[in-house]
């Protein structure tokens, strides 16, 4: 945590228990952990520009604290205990690793909302889930690198094993060998959301291996910056936009918009209107957005990748349509068949093609 | 498993390049401890230096200018633990892990406007013919002066240590630091020295991050590089040459295990991602079992009546 945000949560904890006493509660106050720093460029950049949105949306009614780089396990519900005690109405948690810590919190604290971002677990009628459909963008992407690479080798950077990660392989594969047959993934996992020098490094030892597009499931843009240094390999932005590194060899992104679903759970909250819910939005509801193709793409591969992003949108196409073979060559999806959210939700193998493996 | 994808001349130039940070971090450190300090601040130095290099290689356009700043940028920063643990005869291990707090505060704040901005390159230094030799050539001799500037510390910090009056009088100082002031040695004047030299040392490795490594300024961007440095001092035996072999063996695996998931190799990925710990730790751990021991004054606060 650093020491401002410390200092700054202490005070607004001051002056919230001040105001509390003299006239009860006055203000509908908003509490967000994160897992990195709002600064990353990415993935918490965009849940931070969200909570200023709940800010600038309600004005004075409404009061946000949010601590940052927050270690996922023991150290989050620390936190989140802290958050609830000094009076939070609303705490959003911003990680997948924050899944058990938020529902252990949820259940001290029966009158504090609690809504869990990319997670599946709600145990207690005061937690809710949202995660957006990261794959629908995936696909996109797959498209565009499977049509640019020149080696047939694609980089994947993996954060954790988990099945958002997994999804985000496995649809970004699908599209890409879909246009290019001979196209192979290589796939490192570094085990962290967040440090700069060994995604990197990841980068780097992609590249070396042959990679002449590399996609990241990581926070920060130092891979782009990696991609920059090479000279000649595509990258697209994770969580944000990350324009600066615009148009090459960021060509695209996946951006993600929580904005709306903050302001909508905020008056929720204020109208007594708030419910137990699984929110799973993809591009159509805006949850997720695709940065602009930039002018590296050829024309003709542009115009796909946007009919592709309004089937996806529109609902008349599905990232994950038979037929599909599971890793193994196991059917998994018949011709036709589209895959239902459950198994989505769950994903933890690989799309035939892919070689390696999950760690587990 | 695809084992020829890995150029083994490239992996071994990344490796070195890997452990210049933690090279740098951890041997000034050793020399912080040796004179009797514990200093747990190298994160936050590490990630000032980091922000001072980057703004002002930006803002000149010359990295080398950079680093310059970032020593200058570590050293300051050490120079505020100095004064709490040295003069106002705070808590040392209180002091830094207050100092890492208000280093990484600071270097957020100083690094707002810089998020996205290309510094200037860091060319390879000019060896002329050297870097020509076919392999040894990439893998010796086509680095950055840091890298360089790096083994140099080590060597000169361990040629200090072992023969030189300073050297033997900093290691006076952190075994037992009331002798060391009976004998008129200026206790305090010389930690401060040291400190300003693990200070300075940490704000090198800190710029290697954000001017070479990356290259790119994030915030927290160092994400526990120093805490590494740290651990790597006290599995090292406070020793220069085990110092940097920890530094060596931690980097190189790092990218090994990298590379070797790359190429597909079938080794569970769990274990790769775990393999810098492990054998760093027991190569030092068996290293050490000779009778190396901390410096006796290590940590204590020295007050002059005492």
């Amino acid at each position: 945590m650093k020491l401002t945000t410390l200092m700054a949560s202490a005070a607004l904890a001051l002056g919230f228990a001040g105001g509390a006493i003299a006239d009860g509660h006055e203000k509908t106050k908003v509490g967000f952990v994160y897992v990195g720093p709002v600064g990353d460029g990415g993935w918490t950049y965009e849940h931070d520009k969200g909570r200023q949105a709940v800010e600038a949306e309600f004005g004075d009614k409404v009061e946000t604290v949010f601590v940052e780089n927050v270690a996922e396990g023991p150290d989050s519900e620390r936190v989140m205990t802290q958050m609830a005690l000094d009076g939070a109405d609303l705490i959003f948690t911003t990680s997948f690793g924050y899944m058990d810590p938020t529902n252990n919190v949820a259940a001290k604290f029966p009158d504090v909302k609690f809504e869990h971002a990319t997670g599946y677990k709600r145990l207690h009628p005061n937690v809710s889930t949202y995660s957006a459909r990261f794959y629908e963008g995936r696909a996109i992407q797959g498209h565009i690198a499977g049509n640019m690479t020149k080696s047939n080798i694609i980089g994947y950077i993996g954060s954790f094993p988990i099945p958002e990660v997994i999804r985000g392989i496995n649809s970004a594969y699908i599209h890409a060998s879909k246009v290019n047959p001979d196209v192979e993934f290589k796939v490192i996992w570094v085990y962290t959301w967040f440090d700069p020098a060994k995604e990197a490094d990841a980068a780097k030892v992609l590249i070396e291996q042959g990679a002449d597009v590399v996609l990241q499931h990581t926070d920060s843009t130092a891979p782009q910056a990696a991609a920059q240094e090479a000279g000649n390999v595509v990258t697209f932005g994770q969580a944000s936009d990350m324009g600066q590194y615009a148009p090459f060899p960021r060509v695209s992104s996946i951006i993600d918009d929580w904005a709306p679903y903050y302001i909508a759970r905020t008056r929720a909250v204020m109208d007594g209107t708030w419910e137990q819910k699984d929110t799973w939005d993809g591009i159509g509801p805006g949850m997720v957005g695709i940065g602009e193709i930039s002018d590296a793409v050829p024309a003709d591969v542009k115009a796909e990748a946007l009919a592709l992003k309004d089937a996806l949108a529109d609902g008349s196409y599905h990232a994950f349509t038979g037929p599909l073979n599971k890793q193994d060559g196991s059917p998994w999806l018949a011709d036709g068949e589209t895959a239902d959210d459950g198994t989505l939700a769950g994903m933890n193998f690989y799309v035939e093609g892919i070689e390696g493996e999950i760690p587990q | 498993m695809d084992l020829s994808a890995i150029n083994p001349i490239l992996l071994i130039a990344a490796m070195i390049a890997a452990a210049t940070p933690i090279l740098l971090a951890a041997i000034g450190e050793l020399v912080v401890e040796r004179a009797g300090v514990l200093n747990l601040g190298v994160e936050g130095m590490m990630i000032t230096g980091a922000v001072c290099g980057f703004i002002i290689a930006v803002n000149t356009g010359s990295p080398t200018v950079g680093f310059i700043a970032a020593a200058i940028g570590g050293a300051v920063l050490s120079l505020l633990f100095a004064f709490l643990t040295q003069v106002a005869l705070a808590n040392q291990v209180a002091s830094g892990l207050a100092l890492t707090l208000f280093g990484l505060g600071l270097s957020a704040l100083m690094g707002q406007s810089y998020v996205g901005i290309k510094p200037p390159r860091t060319e390879a230094t000019p060896l002329g013919p050297l870097a020509d030799i076919p392999v040894i050539g990439p893998i010796f001799f086509g680095h950055d002066l840091v890298v360089y500037i790096g083994l140099v510390i080590v060597a000169g910090t361990w040629a200090t240590l072992k023969f030189s009056r300073a050297g033997l009088i900093l290691r006076a100082v952190g075994e037992n630091h009331d002798a060391a002031h009976a004998l008129g040695y200026k206790v305090k004047r010389i930690r401060t020295a040291a400190i300003m030299f693990g200070g300075a040392c940490a704000g090198l490795g800190g710029a290697y991050i954000s001017l070479i490594r990356v290259p790119q300024w994030t915030e927290g961007m160092t994400a526990g590089v120093g805490w590494i440095a740290l651990a790597l001092v006290v599995f090292a035996s406070w020793k220069p040459w085990r110092v940097l072999l920890g530094a060596y063996l931690f980097g190189g695996i790092t990218q090994l295990q990298l590379n070797l998931q790359g190429a597909g190799v079938a080794i569970p990925v769990e274990y790769l991602a775990m393999s810098p710990y492990i054998v760093t730790i027991i190569v030092l751990v068996i290293l050490s079992s000779d009778k190396s021991r901390a410096p006796g004054s290590l940590g204590r606060t020295f007050h002059v009546s005492g």
